[in-house]
C-alpha cells in the first residue's frame, strides 16, 4: 500500500527545515500536545494499542480453536482450562457424524459457486453496457441498478418466498441461487472501473473494427482483472456466509449449506456440547479465512473501491 | 456461451457497420440499431432478476401488509388498515423499536469511531502494522452464523471465554442468556467485532488518500493536535463518513444471522427482537406474514426516512 509517502510527511524527521523552525517555537506553548502525538510515549501508546487489539480479535478465535480440541469434560469445567489435555480429534469425528456435515459442505460450495458465477457474469456484461455502449435511457437504467442496494433483503424475503413456494422450488438450488443472482453492487464497480479506462484505447480498437464483444473480451477484461478479482472475491465470500434466504428456503441437508447446517447443529447440540458445535465453526471460518491470508489486498480493494467511488 | 456470444458481433462491423473513413455520424447511426439491442441482450438478464426479487417484492410486500396472509394459505383476505394500528398499539412494539434503535446506534456508533481509531492508529510507522491490520480485518470475512454461534459459547455464563476472564479479576459473569439487558449487550458487541474491519479499512482507505500537506499547514500554524484533527481531518474524511453512515446503518439494521442463533430474538420472548427480526418472527414462525410485512413495510419507511435525512445533513454540512 502507498501508505508510507503519507505517513511518512506527517513524521517529524521529514518536516521541511522551516517548518520545524515554526513548529519548535510553537511547541513551548504546546508541549502536551507534542509530546502525545510523537516521540516514544506515543510510539509506546501506540504499541499497546496494537497489542490490545489483536488480543480481542485474536483470542476469541484462539479460544474456539482450543475448545474444538478438547475433550468434553474439559470443556465443562471451572475454573476454564485453556489448554486441550488431551488432545483430541473427537470433536471433529463426532461432528461428522452427528450431521452430514460434509452435505453442507458440497452445497456450499455449490450455491456459491453458481451464485458467483451468475454474479460476476452479469455484472461484467451490465456494467459493460451501462459504461460502453450507446442506448436511449442508460443513466435511468442504471438507476434502477443501483437502487436495488437500498432495499433491505428482509424486506423481499416475504414475497419472494411466496413466490419461490409456488414455483415449487424450495428445497431446490434454483430456488437458493436464481433470487440471489441479481447484482447491483457489481455492476456499480465494474462500471467505474470500465469508465476510467483510456477513452483513446478504446476508440482505437473501435477503430480497428473490434466489435463489441470483441472489445469487452480483448480490450476492456484484459485490462481490469485486478477490480473483476477484487469482485469476485467479495461476491464469493459474501454467497459463502449467505444466511437468510438459505435459511429460509432449506429444510436439510439436500440443499443447506455450511451456516445453516451449523444452525441445525446448534439447535441439537448447542450450549449442552459445544465441542462438536466449535469444531463445526472452526471448520466453517477455515476457507474463508485461508482465501483471505492469501487475497486479502484484492478483497480491500474491491470494498474500498466502491467507498472511494460514491 | 463465449464463442456463440462472439459470433453475431464479429459479423456486425462488415455488415452493418461502414469502414471507419466514412465518418463517425454514418456509422453511428448505422450502428445504434444494433448496439441498442446488444446493451438490451446484456442488461435485460440482469434487470429481470432485479425487478423480479427486489423491486417487485418491495411493491408486493405493501399489498400484502394490507393483508392476513398466513404465508401457506393461497388466500389472502384485505384487512385494511389494521395491521398498522395493531402494529402502533401492541406493547412488543416499543421494546423491539428501543431494541433496534440500541443496536444500530451503538453499532454504527461504535464501529465507525472505533474503525476511525484504529484507521489513525494502524496509519502510523509502527512496526507489524500490516499484520495487525489483516487481524482486524478477518473477522469481517467470516460468517456471521459462525460467529454467533462461536460467540454464544464465548458469552456462556457458565463455562464461556467472558466468565473465565472476569473471574480473574474477581466479577461475576452477568447471565447474558437470561437477562434481555445482557443478551442485547452479547449480540451488539458480537455484531461490533464482526463488522469493525470495514469501518477500519474503509477509514483507512480515506486516510491514505487525504492531503498531509493540509495537516502540515495547520501544524505549522500552530492548530493543536485536536484542531487538526477536527478542522482538518474530519473535514476531509467526510464523505467517507456519510457513505459509512449509510452503509453501516443499513447492514446493521439487516442483522439477521447473529441474532437468530445466538438468542432466536430472546430471552424472554423478544430481549434481543429487532425490527428484522420480529419480520422474519412474525412471518415464518407465527405463521402472520400480513403482519410481517407490515413491519417490514414500517421498516423500509423508517430506512428511508433516516436516509433522506443523513442526505440533507450531508448537503447541508457541504454548503456550510
Amino acid at each position: 500500500m502507498s501508505t508510507s509517502t503519507i505517513v511518512g510527511t506527517r513524521d517529524d524527521e521529514q518536516v521541511p527545515p522551516t517548518g520545524g523552525q515554526r513548529r519548535r517555537r510553537r511547541t513551548s506553548h504546546q508541549v502536551e500536545a507534542s509530546a502525545h502525538h510523537r516521540g516514544p510515549m506515543w510510539t509506546a501508546a501506540g504499541y499497546a494499542g496494537m497489542v490490545l487489539v489483536v488480543l480481542v480479535i485474536a483470542v476469541p478465535l484462539f479460544w474456539i480453536l482450543l475448545t474444538s480440541f478438547k475433550e468434553r469434560g474439559d470443556i465443562y469445567v471451572r475454573p476454564a482450562q485453556w489448554w486441550p489435555d488431551p488432545v483430541t480429534g473427537q470433536n471433529y469425528s463426532e461432528l461428522t457424524t452427528r450431521i452430514p456435515f460434509f452435505d453442507y459442505v458440497r452445497n456450499s460450495v455449490i450455491i456459491t459457486s453458481a451464485t458467483s458465477v451468475a454474479k460476476i457474469v452479469l455484472g461484467v456484461i451490465s456494467a459493460y453496457a451501462l459504461s460502453l455502449l450507446r442506448f436511449p435511457g442508460r443513466s435511468v437504467v442504471f438507476l434502477v441498478v443501483i437502487a436495488a442496494l437500498m432495499v433491505p433483503n428482509q424486506i423481499t424475503v416475504i414475497s419472494n418466498y411466496a413466490l419461490v413456494a409456488q414455483l415449487g422450488w424450495r428445497n431446490t438450488f434454483q430456488g437458493i441461487i436464481i433470487p440471489l443472482a441479481g447484482v447491483a453492487f457489481g455492476t456499480f464497480l465494474m462500471r467505474n472501473q470500465f469508465l476510467s479506462l483510456p477513452g483513446e484505447i478504446i476508440e482505437a480498437a473501435r477503430l480497428d473494427g473490434a466489435g463489441p464483444m470483441k472489445l469487452l473480451w480483448r480490450v476492456v477484461m484484459p485490462m481490469s482483472w485486478p477490480t473483476l478479482v477484487a469482485f469476485a472475491l467479495i461476491t464469493v465470500v459474501n454467497e459463502w456466509n449467505e444466511y437468510l434466504w438459505p435459511f429460509l428456503m432449506s429444510d436439510d441437508e439436500t440443499t443447506a449449506p455450511l451456516p445453516v447446517g451449523l444452525t441445525f447443529l446448534q439447535n441439537n447440540d448447542g450450549v449442552t456440547n459445544w465441542g462438536p458445535v466449535m469444531a463445526g465453526t472452526v471448520l466453517a471460518m477455515l476457507p474463508i479465512l485461508v482465501l483471505f491470508l492469501f487475497l486479502q489486498r484484492q478483497m480491500i480493494k474491491g470494498l474500498t473501491a466502491g467507498a472511494v467511488k460514491s | 456461451m463465449q464463442s456463440s456470444v462472439t459470433q453475431p458481433q464479429s459479423a456486425t462491423p462488415g455488415s452493418g457497420g461502414p469502414p471507419p473513413e466514412v465518418g463517425p455520424p454514418p456509422r453511428r447511426s448505422s450502428g445504434r440499431a444494433w448496439e441498442w439491442s446488444l446493451a438490451a441482450l446484456l442488461l435485460l438478464p440482469n434487470l429481470v432478476l432485479l425487478i423480479v426479487f427486489t423491486y417487485r417484492p418491495l411493491l408486493d410486500n405493501i399489498r400484502l401488509s394490507f393483508t392476513d396472509w398466513n404465508i401457506s394459505s393461497p388466500i389472502a383476505n384485505p384487512v385494511g388498515l389494521s395491521n398498522y394500528i395493531e402494529w402502533f398499539g401492541r406493547d412488543d412494539t416499543k421494546i423491539i423499536l428501543r431494541n433496534t434503535l440500541v443496536f444500530t446506534v451503538a453499532t454504527v456508533g461504535i464501529s465507525m469511531a472505533v474503525g476511525l481509531g484504529l484507521a489513525l492508529l494502524l496509519d502510523q510507522k509502527l512496526k507489524g502494522r500490516n499484520i495487525v491490520r489483516s487481524v482486524v480485518f478477518a473477522p469481517f470475512v467470516i460468517s456471521g452464523a459462525a460467529i454467533g454461534i462461536a460467540f454464544q459459547f464465548v458469552f456462556d455464563p457458565q463455562f464461556g471465554l467472558v466468565r473465565d476472564l472476569l473471574a480473574r479479576i474477581g466479577v461475576a459473569s452477568p447471565d447474558f442468556y437470561q437477562q434481555p439487558g445482557w443478551a442485547l449487550f452479547m449480540v451488539t458487541v458480537t455484531y461490533i467485532w464482526k463488522n469493525l474491519g470495514y469501518t477500519f479499512v474503509i477509514y483507512l482507505a480515506a486516510l491514505q488518500g487525504r492531503r498531509a500537506d493540509l495537516d502540515e499547514a495547520a501544524e505549522i500554524d500552530g492548530a493543536t493536535a485536536w484542531t487538526r484533527f477536527r478542522r482538518v481531518l474530519m473535514p476531509q474524511l467526510r464523505p467517507t463518513t456519510f457513505f459509512l453512515s449509510i452503509t453501516v446503518l443499513l447492514s446493521s439494521v439487516q442483522v439477521f444471522d447473529i441474532i437468530n442463533v445466538m438468542t432466536r430474538g430472546g430471552p424472554q420472548g423478544n430481549g434481543t427482537t429487532t425490527l428484522v427480526y420480529q419480520v422474519y418472527q412474525e412471518t415464518f414462525v407465527n405463521q402472520r406474514a400480513g403482519y410481517g410485512a407490515t413491519v417490514a413495510t414500517v421498516m423500509f419507511v423508517i430506512l428511508l426516512a433516516v436516509t433522506v435525512v443523513q442526505v440533507r445533513f450531508m448537503d447541508r454540512g457541504k454548503q456550510a
